[in-house]
């Protein structure tokens, strides 16, 4: 092994350059080996489905497959671009993210400096545990759980609202409030968890900060807005920029276990319209492009993202 | 000097008292949000094994009256339900052994900087997850290799997550040290001895880690089973069972397969045992699995 290794570096004049390849090859063989399958794997189930990316420009028909369907340019974008579902799925996308963003991306924060201040280890590792829980639950779990909380006759929401005298409120059969309960329901499942980051950086500062800041009499208010804040700066900056770079993404599963047949209006996203127009009524050629649309937008934003994060000085994502 | 001392005291008590009534206020509100996450169950289990009288008055709020388990009998009577636990229990297995076998492999040897063609090879693989084809050509290409309606197709084609090889890479760089594994190759191990003696022994809590976010992953998504799981209703997994019994039906539950036959015919009671039934696993193991979770979130918060 090491022998064969002297040999390469010996060997880089001109004449031995094609014999280098066999050389790496030789030496490491096992490691070639090893990545046989993973690459097998992205290959056949990452790159091949590139491919089906040309029905996006094609007038794709089943009976004709790939090859046989004519290229049509940009019809195809054209015609979904026309569409009535796609202005709305384009809106309704960015809406839900743009919501998620505003109200989810704080709640972590918030929770992590509240949970900084517990001293009580016990304490605070049981309210860990429980706040973490939801992470952990399949979108039909969460959804089924959201029905039987929030339905109008037998929700126990409603039915605690109804015993106080009121009205009972149609939490997820009626748009504004469906949207309402999309955004706390999305919040609630995330912020437990997107508090370990933050408790992590937290962790790493330096406790001759607050030391400093006690001496000049900071009160534990005062700690956290010019010492724990600061430090945890270019983590929040961030996730921050990266949470900017999924606007364009979606959450089929998360819209479709709690879409119902009552309140329609938000619930047409573009992932559940790629769904409906490909799966459901087989417009392949249409969904392909819309799927390519959102993949393009979202990975520009992605880059942009990071190159922004890179020009604020922290750490890039890519 | 006097006065100072004279006064210190005092200043002392009162932000102690304070800092009592900040304490008290943080420890309720915590224990609030974290009940948001606690009582739902609760009340979702209470509603499982109560009486159907009571849950058709909504009389059931944390505690169960009429304790009965006839909820539970029919779920698992219902052969679908139990055929679909079947269905998730071995694809999950299967999925997560695939994927992390995969993972471990393509870590370490991309791990290794004397490989040639390394950068190439883990930029393919980061560049799978920022751009992805997509539903439609995903789904015709599993038309097109036959793994429609297949256990394949819930098995294979998401097996190996370039998040998860990130992770497991980035800790093969930080624990293992490149010493180690250059003396083994000078005393003649090969790589594949130096896999399977030095650095799988070695790395217990990312493998652990990694594992399970397959695991994890796999037993909670539907959309896949969704778009793929067409005609074959044997090979529903439970999420996507599930999918069909509590949430396609929540506003008028439509009975699937044994579900209308017996006694109880309130759909809230099926449901919340099918809810129970369902998450059962997952709360099981959750205490124990919390902490690989945790670390692994924050290797992969340290990118690489």
């Amino acid at each position: 092994m090491l022998k064969s290794e002297i040999e390469v570096g010996y060997g880089l004049n001109k004449q031995k350059k094609k014999n280098r390849y066999l050389r790496y090859l030789q030496r490491d063989w096992q490691l070639y080996v090893l990545m046989v399958l993973p690459m097998l794997f992205i290959l056949v189930f990452r790159f091949l489905p590139y491919s089906g990316l040309s029905i996006a420009f094609k007038d794709y028909k089943v009976a004709k497959g790939y090859a046989g369907s004519s290229w049509v340019g940009f019809s195809i974008f054209h015609k979904v671009f026309g569409k009535r579902d796609f202005g709305q799925a384009l809106t309704n996308t960015l809406l839900l993210n743009i919501l998620d963003l505003v109200f989810g991306f704080p709640m972590p924060i918030i929770l992590a400096l509240i949970l900084n201040e517990i001293k009580n280890r016990y304490f605070k590792s049981i309210m860990q545990t429980l706040l973490y829980l939801p992470h952990f639950l399949s979108w039909v779990i969460i959804g089924g759980i959201g029905y039987s909380m929030f339905s109008v006759s037998s929700g126990v929401v409603n039915v605690l609202i109804k015993n106080a005298g009121h009205s009972p409120i149609p939490f997820l059969q009626e748009n504004t409030w469906w949207l309402i309960s999309y955004v706390l329901i999305g919040v609630w499942q995330s912020m437990g968890w997107g508090t370990i980051i933050y408790l992590a950086a937290i962790t790493g500062v330096n406790s001759e900060l607050y030391e400093a800041a006690r001496v000049d009499g900071a009160g534990r208010l005062k700690q956290c807005i010019h010492v724990t804040l600061p430090c945890i700066r270019s983590t929040i900056v961030t996730l921050l920029i990266m949470n900017l770079g999924k606007l364009m993404g979606g959450s089929f599963e998360r819209v479709f276990a709690l879409a119902n047949a009552k309140a329609t209006q938000y619930t047409t996203t573009i992932p559940v319209l790629v769904y409906r127009w490909g799966i459901e009524s087989g417009k392949f050629s249409e969904a392909t492009a819309l799927g390519l649309f959102q993949s393009v937008i979202g990975l520009t934003l992605v880059v942009a993202a990071d190159l922004i994060a890179k020009r604020l000085g922290e750490d890039g994502l890519i | 000097m006097n006065q100072y001392q004279y006064k210190k005291p005092r200043a002392w008590n009162r932000t102690k008292r304070k800092d009592l009534v900040v304490d008290v206020f943080f420890y309720m509100l915590l224990i609030a949000i974290s009940m948001t996450c606690l009582l739902p169950f609760i009340h979702i289990f209470a509603k499982s094994v109560s009486r159907e009288a009571y849950v058709i008055a909504n009389k059931i709020f944390l505690v169960p009256k009429g304790i009965n388990f006839d909820a539970y009998r029919k779920v698992l009577q219902d052969t679908s339900i139990v055929r679909s636990l079947y269905v998730s229990v071995i694809v999950t297995v299967s999925f997560t052994a695939i994927g992390t076998l995969l993972t471990i492999s393509a870590a370490y040897a991309l791990s290794r900087v004397q490989l040639k063609g390394r950068k190439i090879m883990t930029f393919l693989i980061m560049f799978s997850m920022y751009f992805t084809a997509g539903t439609i050509p995903d789904y015709l290409l599993m038309n097109d290799l036959h793994m429609l309606d297949t256990w394949w197709c819930m098995i294979l084609p998401l097996s190996f997550a370039a998040y998860n090889f990130l992770i497991m890479k980035n800790n093969f760089k930080a624990s293992i040290p490149d010493s180690l594994i250059e003396s083994a190759l000078i005393d003649g191990a090969s790589h594949f001895k130096i896999l399977s003696y030095i650095v799988v022994p070695l790395s217990k809590p990312i493998i652990a880690t990694i594992s399970l976010f397959y695991a994890v992953g796999r037993w909670n998504a539907y959309s896949d089973a969704l778009f793929y799981i067409k005609q074959r209703v044997d090979l529903r997994p439970l999420q996507l069972k599930l999918y069909y019994l509590v949430v396609a039906a929540s506003e008028s539950f439509k009975a699937e397969g044994g579900l209308t036959a017996g006694q109880i015919t309130n759909p809230e009671v099926l449901k919340a045992s099918c809810i129970i039934f369902a998450t059962l696993p997952i709360i099981c193991i959750y205490p124990f699995i919390q902490k690989y979770f945790v670390q692994g979130t924050m290797i992969g918060a340290v990118k690489g």
